[in-house]
């Protein structure tokens, strides 16, 4: 078995028990008022968190580049309330001209 | 999210994986960062240990997506471990933006099957063709597509205070996590810092606005 092989399938088992563990373990039961609470907020973090590291995150850099206008305008965008297509096009083609011209 | 799934097909076939390996990582794995990570580190010459490792690292904040998601994918046993399959950041991001349950699992679902379609076929495109497409990525500013979408997903909570000083207080940590933690740790970190923050001062409003309760209570 090859080196690719071996580390394949110990991710899909390890990512699957990661994957599976909250609707295994928890299933459809209601949680205690506090973690319903705390989860609550986690939505929030988790997207707030993605929006920065996928902007400005490059491996263990933080890097400020052309992504970074690209993600104001779609801030611009969706406070002109735009729909959800219009803000990811216009977000991308800042983007891309900013690079073009920088 | 197209243009990844052809750069890790690309990826795979230049680091050596036979088509069927990379379509492995894409099905069976199904997580982009962890499968870039764990290609790259086998490319490189690194062990089977590190790149496992490196991979799982990438994959661990899943056990938080599964909390979140877990009152949302109701059924049997078996139902409920093969959604987990579908278990991503844009499933989650989408599932999670909801408001109620039923839409909350419905988001989650459309948006995981439809990435892991779009996601193995392109695997499979960029293994065959495996040229340089990462320049055209960012040419066409493609890799400014996922920041807008998880903003977007975001924009609609920060109308509520609580949830709008949580978005800060998250985006925050991660940022400064950025040079210290593996990829894929700060965003982790920063769930578990707001819930640990949150638990220190639980007594002090029951404000949390509608969105908070309204798509987690079953």
């Amino acid at each position: 078995m090859s080196d690719a092989t071996i580390v394949l399938l110990v991710m899909t088992v390890g990512t699957f028990a990661l994957k599976s563990a909250g609707p295994l373990v928890f299933g459809d039961r209601a949680l205690p008022a506090r973690v319903q609470q705390a989860i609550g907020l986690l939505p929030a973090a988790l997207l707030a968190a993605l929006t920065i590291v996928s902007t400005m995150g490059d491996g263990r850099e933080i890097v400020v580049d052309a992504r970074l206008v690209g993600l104001v305008v779609a801030g611009i965008a969706l406070w002109r309330r735009l729909p959800f297509v219009v803000v990811i096009v216009v977000a991308s083609a800042a983007t891309a001209f900013t690079r073009l011209i920088s | 999210m197209a243009p990844f799934g052809v750069v890790f097909g690309a990826a795979a076939a230049t680091a050596g994986l036979s088509l069927l390996q990379a379509i492995g990582f894409s099905a069976l794995v199904f997580g982009g960062s962890s499968q870039f990570a764990a290609v790259e580190i086998l490319s490189d010459g690194g062990s089977v240990a590190s790149a496992a490792i490196a991979g799982l690292l990438l994959n661990v904040r899943s056990l938080a997506f599964g909390v979140i998601m877990a009152p949302a994918l109701f059924g049997a046993w078996w139902q409920r471990a093969a959604m987990s399959q579908l278990m991503i950041d844009e499933s989650t991001a989408v599932g999670a933006a909801q408001s109620e349950r039923r839409w909350r699992r419905y988001g989650y679902l459309v948006a995981g099957i439809g990435v892991f379609v779009v996601w193995n076929l392109t695997t499979i495109v960029g293994h065959v063709a495996f040229a340089g497409t990462g320049d055209l990525i960012t040419d066409l500013g493609l890799d400014a597509a996922g920041p807008a979408a998880f903003l977007a997903l975001l924009w609609p909570r920060l109308s509520s205070a609580p949830q709008r000083r949580t978005a800060i207080v998250g985006a925050l940590i991660a940022l400064a996590l950025i040079p210290f933690a593996p990829p894929g740790v700060p965003i982790l970190a920063a769930m578990v810092g707001v819930v640990a923050a949150r638990f220190g001062k639980l007594d002090e409003q029951p404000s949390d606005a509608p969105l908070d309760e309204s798509g987690i209570t079953p």
